[in-house]
């Protein structure tokens, strides 16, 4: 997909993002030390496997952080010049839902069983914005035929149970973009869903995406869905970043061995990108350690074939390695090379 | 070629729904509608569709977990589909399964030792010390070591546990192990590694896998031949190689097209389907695909199509390609 336009001016600026859990087992560090931007009208994604941030990144910009055990313990969240983290209670619920807002992965269990589906996108527009009744309903509708729900009046009077997964999606899609946000999170939105249904949510994510220019951060575990949508990514491991670069970059040539292990460890259609069939797939020795128990140094190091002493002893700093093109790696000159070899 | 290993002809698996004070039936769910396939030995058949296609189901149905309704299920050329739960039994050895959930599918309080170790007892063909070194061995030929048959399955990874689960799988050294969805529930890197282990596991021992996924890529990686289904039939059954690059059935080729490809520089037209699949208890008449195919003709809405072989070996069941001839769409 081409480059939506975008106007290149920041809209969202996450600094020294940290978030704590507090545990008998110690503190679990799931987001450590992260900073990004995010432009008007662009799309981000944010990659890594379970436990390695991502969701928690999201909800720690939503300020939906379980409080206790959780705390977001330092950094600030700057949406249009205003830090989110220092709002009171109130005031950030006027923004959630209203100017930065999000889709989770679960349909069913993020609609309300017993509230019509018209009832719930309602319900946004009544909480924001003070509309007349009769206004709420028509940009009800309005919004259900958006998101392609075919004959939207009959739709809205129904509930979550009479839709499909897909169609629950759209109508969770309607109610995260009825106020016109100007951030939009989608965690994993498509991968509750069967391949072709996939295809028809990333669509028309990208269509509202180009008609109302809101900025979309897409956290997802799956590369295929990222080469599609996305113009910058982010890779994340055991709660940090570790790359960030445009996705052609990221895809050409990852400065990181994990990202460098992620784009190998996939199977992909060979008979579609004409790449040889492998007999093995790459893998990647161990599996991610645990967050309350992080190794000194860099926490992909016991996994890492490039590892050495410097390694294990000091976490390399995130660093500029080309233009645009970011890692936190001590070798990344060792990782020169096809990546689709 | 020999006797293949699983012979499945006709399966079908209709759940009666009941209603009203007498519980009488007022419709089916048409789960699995007469599907036929062969596994041969050392192979791996792919069986992918969305959810609700049936594909679970028919691994239940081979499994006999479930009762089919009618059709023949030949393991090593015995007929099993009818077979009562003793006659059953020697059978049940020759055939193992993996589930996609390895959370759900062990039991927590039992040391992993001892799960693996069940089939061998329920059985009687190991106790005591060599029940112990079976065990061992079964550890090390799924990548886990034999010191950790005395810990618990919530002290595993995601990963390990399907370890497990295939350890497990192999105690009785089967011919045939179905899986269901046995690697969507792991992390890509996790998945991998699954993956080569089942490759390995198949070269060495000549394994028989009936490989149920819903990622194409996946499927592509794993098997040998591949059959899609589409609410409870097959509409295309092909090898691999034929399948991905040419396909021949509308749906097999929307499937496909909806793959996202991990690789930006790839820009490819997508053919997306509209509408979702239609319910199984009232299947569309004709063609069930025709609902949502682009190519659909006044004869889909009527006319079941069959299975036919367009090719060696190449089956598909569409009305765009008759008399095992392509005809121009």
């Amino acid at each position: 997909m081409s480059a939506a336009p975008t106007t290149g001016e920041t809209i969202l600026d996450v600094a020294g993002l940290k978030t704590y859990f507090y545990t008998r087992a110690g503190i679990v560090r799931a987001v450590e030390d992260l900073s990004f931007t995010l432009k008007r009208g662009e799309t981000l994604a944010i990659v890594g496997e379970s436990g390695c941030g991502k969701s928690m990144t999201a909800l720690s910009l939503m300020r939906l952080i379980p409080e206790p055990p959780g705390r977001i313990a330092a950094g600030s969240v700057v949406l249009e010049g205003r830090d989110l983290l220092k709002l009171d209670e109130e005031s950030m619920r006027q923004v959630r839902g209203n100017e930065i807002s999000m889709i989770f992965q679960e349909p069913m269990t993020s609609l309300n069983p017993v509230l019509t589906v018209g009832n719930q996108i309602g319900e946004t527009l009544r909480l924001h914005q003070r509309l007349p009744e009769a206004q709420i309903k028509a940009r009800t509708i309005e919004m259900l035929r958006l998101v392609g729900i075919p004959e939207p009046e009959q739709r809205a009077r129904e509930y979550p149970h009479q839709l499909s997964g897909g169609m629950r999606q759209r109508v969770m899609i309607a109610i995260a973009l009825a106020c016109n946000p100007k951030v939009l999170i989608a965690d994993e939105p498509t991968t509750a869903l069967d391949v072709t249904i996939q295809a028809q949510i990333i669509n028309l994510m990208i269509d509202l995406q180009r008609e109302l220019g809101t900025a979309l951060i897409l956290i997802t575990h799956d590369l295929g869905v990222v080469a599609e949508t996305a113009q910058r990514v982010i890779v994340m491991y055991a709660g940090r970043k570790v790359e960030q670069a445009s996705v052609e970059a990221i895809f050409d040539r990852p400065m990181h061995p994990y990202t460098r292990g992620l784009l190998d460890s996939v199977p992909h259609l060979t008979s579609i990108s004409g790449d040889e069939a492998p007999e093995h797939l790459n893998e990647i020795p161990g599996m991610v350690p645990a967050l309350s128990n992080l190794p000194q140094g860099c926490a992909f190091a016991p996994r890492c074939k490039f590892a050495d002493d410097q390694c294990t002893a000091q976490y390399p700093p995130f660093e500029r390695k080309g233009d645009g093109h970011w890692a936190a790696c001590w070798h990344s000159d060792r990782l020169g090379g096809d990546s689709n070899a | 070629m020999p006797d293949p290993v699983l012979e499945v002809t006709d399966l079908k698996k209709h759940y009666p729904i009941k209603k009203g004070l007498l519980r009488r039936t007022v419709g089916n769910v048409y789960a699995v509608d007469g599907i036929t396939f062969s596994v041969a030995e050392g192979e791996t058949l792919g069986l992918v569709g969305e959810s609700g296609c049936g594909k679970s189901t028919a691994a239940r149905a081979v499994m006999r977990l479930v009762e089919p309704t009618s059709g023949s299920i030949k393991l090593e050329g015995q007929e099993i589909a009818h077979l009562g739960k003793k006659e059953m039994r020697p059978f049940r050895r020759q055939m193992q399964i993996v589930f996609q959930d390895p959370f759900a599918s062990l039991d927590p309080r039992m040391t992993v030792g001892d799960i693996v170790g069940e089939p061998l007892q329920v059985h009687g063909i190991a106790r005591a010390s060599e029940l112990a070194d079976r065990v061992a061995g079964l550890f090390t030929q799924v990548g886990l070591r034999a010191e950790q048959m005395k810990l618990f399955p919530h002290q595993f990874s995601g990963g390990q546990r399907q370890r497990i689960c295939i350890a497990r799988a192999l105690a009785l050294n089967p011919k045939l192990i179905v899986g269901d969805e046995p690697v969507s529930a792991l992390d890509v890197s996790i998945q991998a590694q699954v993956i080569n282990l089942l490759v390995d596991l198949q070269q060495e021992k000549k394994l028989s896998y009936l490989f149920i996924a819903h990622d194409l890529a996946v499927v592509e990686h794993i098997s040998h031949r591949v059959a899609v289904m589409y609410l409870g039939k097959i509409v295309e059954y092909a090898d691999k190689k034929t399948l991905f690059s040419h396909p021949l059935h509308p749906y097999t080729e929307a499937l496909l097209s909806a793959v996202p490809i991990p690789n930006p520089k790839i820009k490819r037209k997508k053919q997306i389907l509209v509408g979702d699949v239609p319910s199984p208890v009232n299947p569309p008449p004709g063609c069930s695909f025709h609902t949502r195919c682009p190519h659909a003709m006044p004869r889909c809405r009527s006319e079941v199509p069959q299975l036919q072989e367009m090719s060696t070996g190449n089956w598909v069941a569409c009305h765009l390609h008759q008399g095992g001839k392509a005809v121009a769409a």
